[in-house]
């Protein structure tokens, strides 16, 4: 008895951990099964195994143009806040200028305002402007709070770089716009590369912004939060199983690239 | 933060202006106009949806009376899912960082795992898991923990769940990489000086790792806060979030003015309580 205690004393950490990842895990297990489901088109209680589902994945009406919506404005949306993110983070992390702390509030406040406030206050200058929503305003929508996400992270690298390398690339006669081209930037890429990805996914699985702006055209989460009133298909299901098995081969791929260049 | 040789004093500005300029018309210009929207009244013989300029700072009191009940709500579930996600993080970000060793980097991707779906699949993931025919309630009623017509859905408890669960990896992250920074022999240090383990965690890994709770805690009740998909999907007419109410008077009733109130209402409040509580916390440098 008492070494039991002791067992359960010694491990409640690992029990805490385990029962935390089985809360993390249990709705993604739950969609990827479902993924499964022979249930037709309402995909709630369990009617057996099949795998019609990942053969037909656009065979739920509108469910691939939603996707294909969602694919584009990611994309734009990445494009155009990495650009504006980058610049501004160097801006900010590499120089010292008056309006620096202006700056710097600016990109916080799109973070501390809630995402519905943002939607619904873009939407109204629309609505003022006459300009109608849908493809382009959701894509403005997506670039003003990724901007904010992608500032932080290529932020947080730059800081991380070590001034002498730059330093001693100028004691080799390298002109500025060399030392940029062949140090700095190549020690940054990573960090833009992450918040690339960081605002594709954002984007990606916005809803609320979306839902403000995107009018009669759909996005894959307003088609799921859509359907969810009679029943998603299970190729929704199929859809984000996909997505879940591409991001983690993703992360397993950049797991190895480094673990090979740090054997190097 | 230094300065190389390589800065024109231009150079700073020059990368701010397109991203400035975007900010300023897609972030600052709707905020602004939002504000405008706040004090206008409909036309009087107009049709629904018009609205004119009138200053009625008295909408905001309007609003906000109205809507009392929901306003205690979001703030009540959004402190309740950060406090919960903050009991689930901080053990778990605790575990990976000090007793993981090598399953670290799986145990945060899994962390993570999460986002690689749409939260929107997961959400209803959750209402088909607490519904009817999921596996909770059934194992609940066989314990007794709760009565045979009590149903989980639909329920505080269910809106709750979800946004704990929407929320946590933002509040995991940041624990975790403030815990993971602490140099291990602050704690040989500590434990040398006769600090049993309880009093070393009490004094030196706890203030060393508060930074990370601060940032996680704001990261999840800030769109907490806000958010209304959680109660739509999960929660009942008895649950309704500002969120909720947002969005059905600028879509359902196409009543803009009050939205626009409301939306200022909801940030200004966040934006206080946020800075009393980095105040309180004392810590500055955020982003």
């Amino acid at each position: 008895m008492r070494s039991t205690s002791r067992w359960f004393q010694r491990n409640l950490l690992r029990i805490y951990a385990v029962l935390a990842f089985t809360y993390l895990l249990i709705p993604v297990a739950y969609t990827i099964a479902f993924s499964f489901n022979n249930g037709g088109r309402s995909n709630l209680v369990w009617k057996g195994f099949t795998f019609d589902n990942w053969l037909n994945p656009c065979g739920a009406p509108q469910v691939c143009t939603a996707l294909g919506n969602s694919i584009k404005i990611g994309f734009l949306a990445t494009l155009f806040s990495t650009i504006l993110g980058t610049m501004i983070a160097f801006a900010i992390g590499r120089h010292k200028f008056r309006g620096r702390a202006t700056t710097n509030a600016m990109i916080f406040l799109p973070m501390a305002t809630p995402e519905i406030v943002l939607g619904a206050s873009l939407l109204s200058l629309f609505l003022t402007l006459q300009v109608n929503p849908g493809f382009w305003p959701t894509v403005i929508g997506h670039v003003v709070f990724c901007v904010s996400f992608v500032v932080v992270t290529v932020k947080a690298r730059i800081a991380s770089l070590d001034p002498r390398l730059e330093q001693a690339a100028m004691d080799l006669y390298a002109n500025e716009f060399e030392t940029f081209r062949r140090v700095t930037f190549p020690l940054v890429a990573p960090g833009i590369a992450a918040a690339a990805l960081l605002a594709f996914s954002l984007s990606f699985d916005d809803f609320v912004i979306t839902n403000f702006n995107a009018g009669t055209m759909t996005t894959f989460p307003k088609f799921v939060y859509v359907a969810a009133a009679r029943g998603i298909p299970p190729q929704a299901n199929v859809i984000g199983s996909a997505m879940f098995i591409v991001a983690i081969a993703i992360v397993i791929m950049g797991q190895v690239v480094g673990r090979k260049r740090a054997v190097k | 933060m230094f300065k190389t040789g390589i800065s024109r004093p231009g150079t700073p500005y020059l990368l701010l202006i397109p991203g400035v300029l975007f900010l300023f018309t897609f972030f600052i210009w709707p905020i602004a106009n939002l504000a405008q929207t706040s004090t206008q009244v409909p036309i009087a013989g107009g049709d629904t949806g018009e609205y004119e300029q009138a200053f009625r700072f008295a909408n905001y009191l309007d609003a906000f009376l109205e809507n009392r009940e929901q306003f205690g709500r979001s703030f009540l579930y959004a402190a309740l899912a950060t406090i919960l996600a903050l009991a689930i993080a901080y053990p778990l970000a605790y575990a990976i960082a000090f007793k993981a060793g090598k399953m670290k980097n799986i145990l945060l991707v899994l962390v993570v795992a999460p986002f690689f779906t749409s939260f929107l699949l997961r959400t209803i993931a959750w209402k088909q898991i607490l519904g009817e025919q999921g596996f909770v309630v059934p194992v609940l009623r066989d314990l007794h923990v709760i009565s045979p017509s009590t149903t989980l859905t639909s329920s505080a408890f269910a809106v709750v769940t979800g946004m704990t669960y929407n929320f946590l990896p933002f509040m995991t992250l940041p624990i975790y990489a403030s815990i993971d920074r602490i140099d291990p022999r602050t704690l040989e240090a500590s434990g040398d000086l006769y600090a049993n383990g309880i009093t070393t965690f009490r004094k030196v890994t706890l203030p060393l790792s508060l930074p990370g709770v601060v940032a996680g805690t704001l990261l999840t009740f800030i769109p907490a806060a806000g958010d209304y998909v959680n109660a739509a999907i999960l929660g009942s007419p008895q649950t309704t979030m500002i969120g909720n109410v947002i969005e059905s008077r600028f879509f359902a009733i196409v009543d803009y003015p009050t939205a626009a109130a409301l939306s200022f209402i909801l940030m200004t409040s966040i934006l206080i309580l946020v800075t009393l509580y980095i105040r309180k916390a004392g810590t500055e440098e955020l982003v």
